[in-house]
């Protein structure tokens, strides 16, 4: 049987979360009303559902990362399942175990889900190709590829507090060549329809094509935020100083930081966001950070919530498929199908 | 075979035997909490025909239910609002039709990851037997039989009515 795309499956519900590009528009409204949903759950005493109890689910770092092991780690308590934080980066991998051995490894010890972040641009993909059938995969964040979980809970806290996406304008401002988050941010603004996706930053640190993504491109800040209902800053990575891609994190401020006075820009009511973790300074000012339009704090809270939905979508899916299976394989040993 | 149910005169009714329980218990200001949607729409008649103080609560019990891996997630789940605190106090939790117990084994677990409450009376407009865990209701509106493959449905939320088909 052919699948047009390994996230869905037979029934075209999520089964692995690997990025947003190929997913309509439904699925993305699914992932945010059941978010909402979700929400609710911090406000019980008890901060828990029972939806995936008994369930495993291992957070596979390949990359060192805090603060989304962090939320995939809660968010995967708070619905009740056993979480495993493997830092492969110090282990396995080093005495020089291939990826699929590590893979094997795991599925031995009947692990029903893969949270994996890897340098490798296209890894999640691969992994969701060699797992078990009731085993899903979710992209916590593949080289420069994807990121999307991180999109889907921008989207969220965009839809939180904007409403409806439709008449938006949002910029998003920084490194978007070396961001996979901008790139999973793109692909599910465009989905959802909002008016306008513009990307503003130097030439240095923009994709050669990114038009064909579907969205404006500025270089000028102040100009790319005319009009702006909500505003997206990137981090600035020390590395790109020395690549020799920027003169100066001096230098990115005055031009591309966002500050009280750029701010004025963009609309009024416009609302600031990153991804985190903030370069104070750098790509934005502490005032703007801290300010009345920042809603940063908000998204790492969104974060629970949406990746409780995606887990648990997953997860649903994942058995119904592994059922599915194992029927069609008793069937075919039996003859009868 | 079944009576036309008349749902307003079975709603008073319902009252009466509530009001006659609180007394037992001694709940002078009792919670109510209705399970979505067919409870949530009878809790609403329900509410101010008991005078209760407190509003309304809502529980959609999806996240709690048995059969998740079966079923998968529903992205239309409403979430659940008990707007007040459960600890020590008296609940009239409220159901359309009270048939294998499921719901209520649900409902009850969702409200004990709130709080502990002083105790739970349940009260649903219809007792359809057919009982797959040891669950009663307190208050039962009217009993029916049903052939097998009929279901019940309450419709609603204006006006209600019930609707007895076969799948």
């Amino acid at each position: 049987m052919i699948r047009s795309n390994i996230q869905l499956d037979q029934n075209g519900r999520l089964r692995h979360f690997l990025t947003i590009e190929g997913l309509k528009r439904q699925v993305l409204v699914d992932i945010l009303d059941t978010a909402e949903s979700l929400s609710g759950v911090t406000d019980q005493t008890v901060k828990k559902v029972p939806l995936l109890r008994g369930k495993t689910i291992v957070n596979l770092f390949f990359e060192a990362s805090t603060r989304t092991r962090t939320t995939f780690e809660l968010a995967a308590k708070r619905l009740s399942a056993d979480v495993l934080n493997l830092n492969i980066a110090a282990s396995a991998t080093k005495k020089g175990e291939t990826l699929l051995d590590t893979l094997a490894n795991l599925q031995a010890m009947h692990c029903d889900m893969f949270v994996v972040r890897h340098a490798e641009s296209g890894s999640a993909h691969f992994i969701a190709k060699h797992v078990a059938p009731h085993i899903s995969v979710v992209n916590a964040g593949d080289g420069r590829h994807a990121h999307p979980t991180q999109a889907m809970l921008d989207m969220f806290t965009i839809r939180r507090i904007k409403g409806d996406f439709y008449p938006l304008k949002v910029a998003i401002v920084g490194d978007i060549l070396h961001s996979r988050v901008a790139r999973s941010q793109i692909h599910a603004l465009t989905t959802l329809g909002v008016t306008e996706v513009r990307v503003i930053g130097p030439k240095t640190l923009l994709p050669k094509d990114v038009e064909s993504l579907g969205v404006h491109v500025y270089h000028d800040l102040e100009k790319g935020l005319e009009g702006v209902d909500v505003i997206i800053m990137l981090r600035l990575q020390n590395e790109r100083m020395q690549g020799a891609m920027l003169p100066s994190e001096h230098e990115y401020f005055q031009l591309y930081g966002l500050t009280e006075k750029k701010l004025q820009a963009a609309k009024k009511e416009a609302i600031v966001m990153h991804p985190g973790p903030i370069n104070r300074g750098v790509e934005i000012e502490s005032g703007v950070a801290d300010g009345p339009r920042s809603v940063i704090l908000q998204q790492v809270t969104h974060g629970i919530a949406v990746r409780m939905a995606i887990m648990s979508m997953c997860m649903g899916s994942a058995q119904r498929e592994a059922q599915r299976e194992a029927q069609v394989d008793a069937e075919l040993d039996k003859g009868t199908a | 075979m079944n009576q036309p149910v008349d749902i307003d005169k079975t709603l008073d009714a319902i009252c009466e035997q509530l009001r006659a329980r609180m007394d037992q218990l001694g709940a002078k200001a009792p919670l109510m909490i209705g399970i979505h949607s067919g409870g949530v729409w009878i809790a609403e008649k329900l509410h101010p025909k008991m005078a209760i103080q407190d509003p309304l609560g809502h529980l959609d019990i999806s996240f709690y239910r048995d059969d998740f891996t079966r079923i998968g997630m529903n992205p239309q789940v409403k979430p659940s609002h008990l707007p007040f605190n459960v600890d020590d106090r008296h609940i009239i939790l409220v159901d359309d039709v009270l048939y294998t117990g499921r719901t209520i084994r649900a409902a009850l677990n969702e409200i004990f990851d709130y709080g502990r409450p002083a105790s739970v009376t349940l009260a649903v407009l219809i007792d359809r037997g057919g009982r797959e865990l040891p669950i009663e209701a307190n208050v039962v509106g009217v009993t029916m039989e049903l052939l097998a493959g009929e279901n019940v449905k309450l419709q609603g939320p204006e006006p209600l009515s019930l609707l007895v088909d076969n799948k």
